[in-house]
């Protein structure tokens, strides 16, 4: 073991680990599998509840000291200590690791919901509502174009955030690509840098996805003018 | 399950089994425990986090500033500037750990490394955003009372870029706080320690709660620390 770690502090174990890539599709298939369902349900309940809170708020110009709390609180919140926590509750693993990134993805999808409506020129609102606009109107033709960017910025900064954490939930029995990366034991330094690429990797691409939805969403806005 | 390559050779810190009834019986929180292990288990893991964030918001900052200067005079180096701390960003924590092993080892060297990343971009930003944020008509006075460029840097836009600074410096220290925990998976230190020997002692809860409330309370207390720094740097904004 000793041996092993000595001769693994190099450059080679890059290439060892791509090697280790190539070599284990399977396996890494797999845990990214499960890695990604991790995070996905997690990103998808943080969604349904922080995205409609949030831009109600926002648009009712109300409650920006919970909006600020909750991402103040969110920051100081270390996602081992969440991990830890949801070992606490016995039952199935699966859920209690959601719970958990949940609980980590609701500030910044809250925060940059609530500031991205509420940031909106108070003097495109009034005209607006001057030309008749019903309230929902102004949230939904108006408002809600106009913080798209902010809002698909906070729903990014969650998504990284998770499947960031997701990695750490490997050691309360997350499983996903975390798996590899603290079991060195068995898959070698070469098998923890392959999976720490991959899981790099699927952050990168839930980024990339993010910036594109935004792109085709606020395509008509930036053409307009 | 669990494998932990760093508990086989940790000391068995919680004499779970031969200590009191409540540590015996995993009860929700021990304080006894935290009482005699206080000297010997939190107050190191504390100091050592401090020890670990400090050096890293450090010289995030410096780096931070200079990058921030450099593309506040020349507009051109934004861009890749930005997109380097982007890119930074995104890697998860315990992934850029794990690739920065190879070339520096389980060592304070790789941790820091790492965690000074994850500061750059929001300490790049608000530095940035700062400066710009300064009214043209406040700089060009400035020029307009013979100050210098550097001289109008020094004492009117840097001035008026602290409290953007302060509120990048709050946002940096608490995240690098609470991702210094995962350097227990590097390096036995910090306050992830005890927690990962809790999760491993079959999940010993006074261990997990005392140290990550630590964690939580050390990052509140920062926040708060650099809130007052921050009003004292800028009295005229109290008047």
């Amino acid at each position: 073991m000793i041996r092993l770690l000595a001769d693994s502090f190099s450059w080679g174990t890059f290439p060892d680990a791509i090697r280790f890539i190539a070599d284990n599709p399977g396996l890494l298939w797999h845990k990214s599998v499960q890695h990604m369902e991790l995070s996905g349900a997690a990103i998808g309940i943080a969604l349904l509840l922080a995205l409609p809170l949030g831009v109600v708020l926002g648009h009712l110009r109300r409650g920006s000291f919970v909006a600020i709390s909750v991402s103040n609180l969110g920051r100081a919140l270390p996602s081992l200590v969440l991990i830890a926590f949801a070992l606490f509750v016995s039952g199935h693993f699966f859920v209690n690791n959601m719970a958990a990134l949940v609980v980590l993805g609701v500030p910044p999808i809250l925060t940059n919901a609530y500031f991205g409506i509420e940031d909106v020129d108070r003097n495109i609102v009034e005209a607006a509502r001057g030309m008749g606009m019903s309230g929902r109107d102004i949230l939904f033709r108006i408002e809600l174009p106009l913080a798209l960017p902010l809002i698909i910025a906070g729903i990014r900064i969650a998504a990284v955030f998770i499947i960031a954490t997701a990695t750490i939930a490997a050691v309360a029995g997350g499983g996903g690509l975390g798996d590899v990366i603290v079991n060195q034991a068995t898959y070698h330094l070469s098998g923890v840098v392959g999976a720490s690429l991959v899981v790099s990797l699927l952050a990168f691409g839930a980024a990339l996805l993010l910036a594109l939805v935004r792109k085709l969403l606020t395509r008509p806005y930036v053409s307009a003018d | 399950m669990i494998t932990l390559p760093l508990l086989a050779n940790g000391p068995v810190i919680p004499n779970f089994g031969a200590g009191s009834t409540c540590e015996t019986e995993n009860h929700f929180f021990c304080t006894g425990w935290v009482a005699d292990h206080w000297s010997d288990t939190l107050q190191p893991a504390l100091l050592q986090h401090i020890k670990l964030a400090a050096i890293a918001v450090a010289i995030g900052f410096v780096l931070a500033f200079a990058a921030a200067l450099v593309a506040y005079r020349y507009r051109r180096a934004d861009q890749p500037i930005g997109l380097l701390s982007d890119f930074l960003y995104t890697i998860p924590s315990l992934a850029l750990f794990q690739l920065l092993v190879p070339l520096t080892g389980l060592s304070v060297t790789t941790v820091e490394i790492a965690l000074v990343s994850y500061t750059l971009l929001i300490l790049y930003r608000n530095i940035l955003e700062g400066l710009r944020g300064v009214p043209a008509e406040v700089r060009e006075s400035a020029r307009g009372m013979g100050l210098t460029r550097l001289q109008s840097l020094v004492r009117v836009e840097l001035p008026l870029a602290v409290p953007s600074i302060m509120a990048g410096l709050r946002i940096a220290t608490v995240s690098t706080i609470s991702i210094a925990t995962i350097a227990a998976f590097v390096i036995p230190e910090g306050l992830g320690r005890p927690i990962f020997i809790g999760i491993g002692q079959d999940v010993f809860k006074t261990e997990i709660i005392a140290a990550g409330g630590l964690a939580i309370l050390l990052a509140l207390a920062a926040d708060a620390l650099l809130v007052l720094l921050g009003r004292a740097l800028t009295p005229w904004r109290n008047a």
